[in-house]
This record gives C-alpha cells, structure tokens and sequence, in this order.
C-alpha cells in the first residue's frame, strides 16, 4: 500500500514537473473551480429568488431590456433561416418527387431543433455578452460595491432578475422566431411553385405533434436560464479592472454557446426515450 | 464613551502573503471628521471598506455605531449600512439610470414616502450641492467635479450620521478639489455627521480635518490635529506637508 502511494506520489510529481502537464492540471483544476463556483451561483439564485424583497420593476425593465430589444435579430434571423432551409432543401426532396413533404420537413427541423438553437446561440451573442460585459462594467466602476453599501442587496436587484428575465423571455422569442421562420418557409416555397398560405400551414400542422413541439419549447426554458446564468457569473466575478470587461463579455458567449449545445444533446437524448 | 461612533481595534487585513493593513486601530467622535492620510497603496481604501462590510478583516474588531460589525447577519448589516453614506473614489454613479434614478435608488425600500416626498428629498440633496439643473442627465453628461457632487448627493439622501469619503479629490483640479473639501466641511456643520476621509491630498486634509491618521504601510504611525502634525520631526510625515 504505502509502496503504491509512493509511486503514485512519484508520477504526479513528474507530471507536475513537465511544462505540458503542469498547463493540463492547472487547467482541469481551473475547470473544477469554475464548474463549482457557477453552481454555488446557480443556488444562491434559486435561494434568493423565492425570498423578498422582489424586485418586479427592474425584472420588467430587464425583460423589456432583454427580449423585445433582441426581437428585431432574432425575427430577421428566423426568417432567412426558414427562407434558406427550404430552398435549400427543394432539389433533394424533388430528386425523390417529394416536394410535397417540404413544407412539413422544414417545420419539423425548426420546430425541433434549428428554431431553438439558432435563437439561443444568438441570444447568448447578444444578451449574454450584454450582462457579461454590464455586469463586469458595474464591478469595475464600484457600482456594484455601491449598491452594497446602500443597503440594497446587489445580487437580488441586478442578478435574479436578469436571470429570471433571460429563462422567461427566450422561450417567447423561440415562439415567435419559429413563426416567422415558418413564413419565411412559406415565401421559400412559394418562390418555384404556388401554395397557398392555408395549405402550407396545414402540411405543416398536420405533421407537427406534441412530441416535436412540448420538449423544444421546455429545452429553451434551460438555454435562457444557463445563458443569464453565465453572463451574470462570468460579469459578477469579473476582476477589477478595464480588460476584464472584455473577457467576461467573450467567456461569457463562449460557455453559453457551449452549454446550450451540451443542453441540447441531452435534450435530444431524453426526448428519444419518448419516441 | 456615547459620543464613539466608530471604534477599530487592532485591524488586520492581507491579500495573500500581502499584508495591507497591520494592526490599526482608531476612534471617530460624533459630528467629528477624520482625515486617513497616506501614500497610494497603503490600505486606506481597504480600511473604510472593512468598516463597511465589504471586506472581511483577518482579525480585529471594528464598532460601528455601537455594533460589532462581524456580529452581524447580512439583513441586520444592511439596515446599519443605510446609517452610514459612503462616497467611492469614482463616485459609482449607476451609468444606466439618470441623476433622479441615482439619487431615489436608496429610497427604494422607503414605501411608505411618497414620490411628491421623494422629489423633495432629492431637491435638497441636489441643492446641497449645489447642482439642481442636471437632475435628469445622464452621468455619463457629466464632469469627474460633477459626478463627485452628485455620488455625494446620493451619499446625503439618507441623512447618514456617518459618512466615508475614499479620496473624494482624486483626479480633480485643484480649483474643484477645493470645493469639494469646502462642500464636505459645509455638510460636516450642516448635518452634524462625522466623516473618515481617505485622501493623499493635503489641501483637503487641511480644510476638513479635526484629527488625522498617518497610515504608512498598513500601520498608523502617528495621530493628531493637523497643526500637531504638521510640525512632526518624523522626516516621512513631513515629506506629505512640503
């Protein structure tokens, strides 16, 4: 046993001496730090959430800040995405003659999948970045310090309710970019053929189930949440000083796109189990 | 000892093997301002924000209007902070909001004022300091002079009985230096507060002080009016006065 720990002891201590090594640990080291401290932050949120004082006009204003200021990319961005799918897709499904089946192909692609990943993935670009780099900006200036010494609980005011606005507006700008994306689809189609709007919606109706639309909708609830989540880490915990604001803005897109993949593949994986 | 608002008692603070403060302690009298006098990096910042919970001392006690400041639980800590008004060094004025929106925040939890009573409020901070016509831009449309006059009117909205003021003429001319550290005496007079004022400016020290303390390394080294040390033989407190 004590021979085993010996050479255990050994090996960790080569491996610390390579430069290599030594870059690795620190780095699964840092991963372990970061994974630990985001779910501390992850608990005090659902801690602080249920208790008051709630602070209902900076969670309207943040929703307001939040979703309908992101609605104009997220509708432009729906649109030529169900635009381009379905021209995209015309030749392959017409090699089979079956164009009919396009209509209820794409729908089922954005529904499912494309519709929530694309919005979320520009949601963490844009509202991600925007709390990170907020967040981080308020730190450095001592607003957040300021806000303290006030006696206003800084983490309540500013990082609940821009959490709870990122989980409950997402899924509502997916509704909506899913809708538009579907005309879009609908111009796509009726550029080389003539459907007319009622058919289009009820091909794309008629092959929609519940299966399709309930766990994309549930998943989006997650995105948002992870992605407030992270900005708000990433800003809250940003150093003190002006090159922080940056890093915490782009660590902030980097993990939330991360994350709402990861999210997505588990989704994906228990929604199979229902299928 | 009633009229003791604040009491520190050996205070010890390090970042890491960094030792930044080393033992100080001092005691603030009501209606009463103290002038922190030392080099940059000497831990006067970190002192005032111990004092104010927003750093945790390694050892120590610090008395704040009677209260152990480490006794206390986060909610009973909050309703002490609301008796003391602290001015940052950059005036943290909260960019997002305009200069109404800055100064009602603390009055948030105020629910049983009015708004007509919080306008008043509000008129008179400004008033105090002398700066009624910016009440709706935004700080961002405002001078370092400016913006320190109004973190100030923020501190003032609450009627604090003390107030903390971290290097309150830092990068400020001198022209406006001077008012500030005149404002900061008229409010002294005015509200009867005590203040512990955080400065390397000697100009401010000067017209503000009652007492001072000589911070060199995270130790005071010496206390007193600024007449007593201003004549000190000790070659390093004299060096702040030539």
């Amino acid at each position: 046993m004590e021979t085993d720990l010996t050479i255990l002891n050994q090996t960790v201590k080569v491996m610390q001496d390579k430069p290599l090594n030594k870059f690795y640990l620190q780095s699964v080291k840092y991963f372990f730090e970061e994974v630990s401290n985001l779910t501390r932050f992850a608990i005090r949120f659902f801690k602080e959430i249920f208790y008051p004082p709630y602070e209902w006009s900076e969670f309207v204003k943040q929703c307001f800040s939040i979703g309908y200021k992101s609605f104009p990319l997220v509708a432009i961005t729906g649109f030529i995405m169900g635009l381009v799918l379905t021209i995209q897709s015309r030749p392959t499904l017409a090699t089979f003659g079956a164009q009919s089946w396009l209509p209820a192909m794409v729908a089922v692609s954005i529904i499912r999948e494309i519709g929530p990943v694309i919005a979320a993935l520009i949601f963490a670009g844009k509202v991600g970045s925007g709390i990170g780099a907020e967040l981080a900006s308020m730190k450095v200036t001592e607003q957040i310090d300021a806000m303290e010494v006030s006696g206003t609980n800084p983490f309540n005011y500013i990082v609940v309710t821009r959490i709870a606005a990122a989980t409950l507006m997402l899924p509502i700008l997916v509704i909506v970019g899913d809708g538009i994306a579907l005309y879009g689809s609908y111009i796509g189609v009726n550029l080389k053929g003539d459907v007319s709007f009622h058919l289009f919606f009820l091909q794309v109706f008629g092959k929609l189930n519940f299966i399709d639309v309930i766990p994309a909708i549930i998943k989006t609830f997650f995105f948002g949440f992870f992605i407030g989540l992270i900005g708000c880490y990433k800003g809250y915990n940003a150093n003190k000083g002006t090159e922080s604001v940056g890093k915490a803005a782009n660590a902030a897109v980097v993990l939330a796109s991360l994350v709402v993949f990861l999210i997505d593949m588990i989704a994906v994986q228990i929604t199979s189990l229902f299928n | 000892m009633e009229n003791i608002v604040v009491e520190i008692e050996h205070l010890k603070k390090s970042f890491g093997s960094h030792q930044v403060l080393n033992d100080i302690s001092l005691k603030l009298e009501k209606g009463k301002n103290l002038v922190v006098l030392g080099k940059s990096g000497s831990g006067k910042s970190v002192l005032i924000k111990c004092l104010m919970g927003l750093l945790l001392p390694d050892d120590g006690k610090i008395i704040l209007l009677g209260k152990n400041v480490a006794d206390l639980k986060e909610k009973e800590l909050n309703v002490l902070r609301k008796k003391v008004g602290f001015l940052f060094q950059s005036a943290a004025l909260y960019d997002s909001m305009t200069v109404r929106e800055n100064l009602e925040f603390p009055l948030r939890d105020k629910k049983e004022m009015t708004k007509e009573e919080k306008e008043v409020l509000v008129k008179e901070a400004l008033e105090n300091v002398g700066l009624e016509n910016v009440i709706d831009e935004m700080p961002s449309a405002l001078s370092g002079g400016m913006r320190k006059r109004i973190g100030l009117a923020r501190t003032l909205i609450l009627k604090p009985e003390i107030i903390l003021y971290d290097e309150p003429t830092t990068g400020l001319d001198p022209i406006t230096s001077k008012e500030i550290s005149q404002l900061i005496l008229g409010i002294q007079k005015k509200y009867n507060t005590a203040a512990i004022i955080i400065t390397h400016d000697i100009e401010c020290a000067k017209i503000t002080a009652n007492t001072m303390l000589i911070i060199k390394d995270g130790t005071a080294i010496i206390e007193g009016t600024y007449q007593e040390i201003s004549t000190s033989k000790d070659e390093w407190v004299h060096s702040f006065f030539e």
